[in-house]
């Protein structure tokens, strides 16, 4: 047996480790992305189930937006110009309004070679209001139950799908719901195959999909990556990219090593000190695109000192949109004073409170708080949350409200919100489907305010804002069928918000992504959708 | 027989213990469980229903009892997260973790022991203030920074080794999984390009575990050799004229590896556990990531699942290590 002395081993040791490295290091030297396939470095830990049925979070709306087809749908590279024919070629509405017949389009075909129906429509359709799920809300909100689905939801041939409302609601918003993930329609026959216990295969569903647009999905492992393959079936403009892979990269850190490296083509969550250090980078380009999502801060009307319309005023005016903009939110976000996004239909740009320290100090004196008064901020315990409440306890003092920030987890600060027991919320909210219904309904209305009501949904009830003409305001501009008019009537809504809500809608979010130079028509959806692939050139 | 029958039943105690404190913090953390299954935007119906078939109308002690009779028969619960048996999310990514942490250990063992055998030989000298150098700074540096330094350099700066995850996109599901060790698994299919990019993959993440692993053995290694080293029987072989390398490594370390089954074993179940921060950053898809995500995610579930899988292995090593120590040390046994 040959001995060995210490130092000969490490030295055969490091000579092992080192050949193992350099023979590695050709091998990620050629690594770079095919001009046919998308790699992208994102969080995706979001995703709970591919199901359009069930699907209520981003990465599985963007999934859903590239393998389902819905009946009207948005142009990635025209999101203003609203819904369009997909799957559904044209519709009529009835004279009385409650009613929307469909004409299915030709040549739409599933991944699984099984041609596009009106039956598939309406069996997805009836799926999402029999399964009640999270999203289910979207569509029972014109009247469809799981007792009544069968006579409401009717194809009474392949070519025709009838839907049948409780209301004559404008056609825009029945259409905007449509384009949501829950509109995507799913194969029935594929889908029963796999049902297990009467659940329509929501299970299977989870993840597998069997729609009709643009790809399928090869490969879901969860907080790893997912795979889009392009659907042979697909009868459409084919997409340019045939494999989008996207991997779930948690730090903004190694999203930026990532794209600089050229083993991926998009960073999608980069951070802004990220942003800002790919400044001047060769080959590398940041594109902004305006998000759904709003920072605001409401007041509980609870309070006798918050339900005082002049104090409510007065912290408008002691609040610094610009200034937090342009510091430590800048790129992050917009200053949007209006409660539905910029980019929606009925959005306004009017902006009508900036600081203004001595309008907002007389106010409070007009209020009869000239000394000020103690409040607590509920505040989640994320960074961007953090320094916003610290600019408000700032500004905010200095016209004598001394305010204390209650910083908790996001179920605390929720659970507490839900309760109607904070006393000033700052929370966030996104839209949950393209129509301006989904932020008037939850802003602007709230027919009951009683405790018992608990309708914990509205965040006019969670702030205990009674206001039953505005209310009134927002049922009637559901049911205008005059686009424009009801676009109209959305912007009188806002401004009489603006001007009396115990609400301050200070900015609106903006997407940050970065990507190679080569990489055109990258689309994430805008206020109103999700990331489109198929339009992506690189 | 009468050991064997009080070491199940320390193991059975422990592990009841285990199950009751993982629990408990499950159920007094301020996460509402219906919330994180059924999102903030549900209505009051649908939040009741769910309230209803989590069982939480139930007492504590009844819910617990539920939970205690379902991990006995493997069952977890099911992800909210990724609607899957957490038992089935574990078996998947549990094999990541224990690539990770046995080359990792594996590493550390190799470069850590003669380190730390070297630094007691040559106490004082310029070996002995490098293993401590090294020690320190496998200490104090936050895992974190030194993970995001080496990424910046090995990978982005030289391009050295491959980027974070397991493996390349384009090498994904070429091989197929038995032991859900890519390496193994490559191997045995016989697939070296794949063997190379895995390899590529898992070394940073692995030398970066490998050295505090590392840092922790050549500190105790060092610590159990002076020990033996200024013994009697040290000198008597000394005096009879053994050579240096018989006196340190036929005498000295045969002494003490016995104690470094225990070190080791306590470094294994570290890395086990412990490599949280180093699979965020290198996206390495292990339980610890698992663990983090879920938390963040509210997924109760699968965090009680786990915790609870990673406290049995830790439990389950010491044990290990305790046998090992008896039947190799004579005196143990008495």
């Amino acid at each position: 047996m040959t001995r060995h002395t210490p130092s000969r081993t490490m030295r055969i040791g490091a000579a092992m480790l080192t050949a193992a490295l350099l023979s590695s290091t050709a091998m990620t030297a050629m690594a770079d992305t095919p001009p046919n396939m998308l790699v992208i470095a994102q969080r995706i830990d979001d995703v709970k189930t591919m199901d359009p049925a069930e699907s209520f979070e981003f990465t599985g709306a963007d999934i859903s937006r590239n393998v389902y087809e819905p009946l009207v749908d948005f142009d990635p590279l025209d999101l203003d110009a609203g819904y369009q024919p997909k799957l559904a070629e044209s519709w009529e509405v009835s004279e009385d309004g409650t009613q929307i017949t469909f004409k299915m389009a030709d040549g739409h075909v599933f991944s699984t070679g099984n041609p596009v129906t009106a039956k598939d429509a309406e069996f997805s359709l009836r799926r999402a209001v029999l399964l009640n799920k999270t999203p289910s809300f979207i569509l029972t909100q014109f009247g469809f139950t799981p007792e009544n689905v069968e006579e409401t939801i009717v194809a009474p041939d392949d070519k025709t799908l009838v839907l049948k409302l409780d209301k004559a609601y404008a056609v825009s918003f029945v259409l905007n719901c449509l384009t949501a993930t829950i509109g995507g329609i799913v194969d029935m026959k594929a889908v029963m195959e796999h049902e297990v216990d009467g659940d329509m295969g929501n299970a299977w569903l989870r993840d597998n999909t069997v729609g009709s647009g643009p790809y399928k999905l090869a490969s879901w492992k969860p907080n790893e990556s997912y795979t889009l393959d392009l659907n042979p079936e697909f009868t459409g403009e084919a997409p340019a990219m045939k494999r989008v892979i996207v991997q779930h990269i948690q730090e903004s850190a190694t999203q930026r090593l990532q794209l600089e490296r050229g083993d991926v083509d998009i960073a999608r969550n980069l951070s802004p000190e990220d942003v800002a250090g790919l400044d001047g980078v060769a080959g590398v380009k940041v594109v902004d695109e305006l998000r759904g999502r709003l920072m605001y801060w409401s007041a509980n009307q609870k309070s006798e000192i918050l339900s005082n319309p002049k104090v409510i005023e007065a912290m408008k005016y002691a609040t610094d949109y610009k200034g937090m903009e342009d510091s430590f939110l800048k790129g992050q976000y917009v200053t949007q004073q209006a409660f539905l996004p910029k980019t929606f239909m009925g959005a306004i740009d009017d902006a009508p409170y900036s600081l203004d320290l001595e309008k907002a100090k007389a106010l409070l004196t007009e209020a009869g708080y000239p000394d000020g008064f103690d409040v607590t901020i509920g505040v989640r315990e994320a960074q961007d949350r953090i320094d916003i409440g610290q600019s408000l306890q700032n500004t905010w003092g200095q016209i004598g409200i001394k305010a204390e920030l209650v910083v908790g987890t996001g179920a605390q600060t929720l659970d507490t919100y839900r309760a109607r027991q904070h006393q000033v919320a700052l929370e966030a909210w996104g839209p949950d489907y393209p129509d301006p219904n989904t932020n008037a309904g939850t802003f602007a209305y709230n027919p009951d305010n009683s405790d018992e009501a608990g309708a914990t949904g509205l965040l006019a009830w969670r702030n205990a804002w009674a206001l039953p003409e505005m209310s009134k305001e927002t049922l009637a501009a559901v049911v205008e069928q005059d686009s424009d008019k009801r676009a109209k009537m959305y912007e009188d809504l806002q401004r009489e918000f603006m001007a009396t809500a115990p609400f301050a809608i200070m900015f609106q979010q903006i997407e940050q992504n970065a990507m190679k130079d080569g990489v055109e028509h990258f689309v994430a959806g805008g206020a109103t959708t999700a990331v489109s692939y198929w339009a992506v050139t690189k | 027989m009468k050991k064997t029958v009080s070491l199940a039943f320390t193991v059975a105690i422990t592990l009841l213990g285990l199950l009751f404190v993982t629990f408990m913090i499950g159920r007094v953390m301020p996460i509402d469980p219906v919330l994180a299954v059924i999102g903030e935007r549900a209505t009051q119906a649908q939040y009741d229903q769910v309230f209803l078939e989590l069982g939480l109308d139930k007492p504590l002690i009844v819910q617990f009892g539920i939970y205690v009779g379902d991990v006995l028969q493997g069952d977890f619960g099911t992800s909210i997260r990724t609607g899957k048996p957490v038992a089935e999310d574990i078996a998947r990514v549990f094999p990541a973790t224990l690539e990770l942490a046995t080359l990792g250990t594996l590493l550390g063992v190799v470069l850590g022991v003669p380190l730390g055998v070297l630094a007691a030989v040559y106490r004082g000298s310029w070996i002995d203030q490098i293993s401590r150098l090294i020690g320190l700074v496998g200490y104090s540096m936050p895992i974190f920074w030194l993970g995001m330094m080496g990424l910046l350099i090995f990978y982005g700066i030289l391009g050295w080794v491959a980027g974070p995850g397991r493996l390349g996109v384009f090498y994904e599901g070429l091989v197929p999984t038995r032991t859900g060790l890519l390496l193994l698994d490559a191997i045995i299919a016989g697939d070296w390009d794949v063997f190379k990019d895995a390899l590529s993959h898992i070394i940073l993440p692995a030398c970066l575990l490998g050295y505090f692993s590392l840092a922790y053995i050549s500190r105790m290694t060092r610590s159990f050799m002076l020990e033996q080293l200024n013994s009697e029987y040290v000198i008597t072989a000394r005096v009879k004229g053994l050579s240096e390398w018989n006196v340190v490594w036929r005498h000295a370390f045969r002494n003490i590896a016995i104690q470094l089954i225990t070190v080791i074993a306590l470094a294994y179940a570290n890395l086990l556990e412990g490599s949280v921060l180093t699979e965020i950053i290198f996206a390495w898809p292990g339980i610890g990531s698992y663990i983090t995500t879920s938390l963040l995610s509210n997924d109760m579930a699968s965090v009680l699942g786990g915790t609870v899988v990673i406290g049995t292995i830790f439990v389950c090593l010491n044990i290990l290590s305790d046998l090992l120590y008896r039947f190799f040390d004579p005196r143990a046994k008495s």
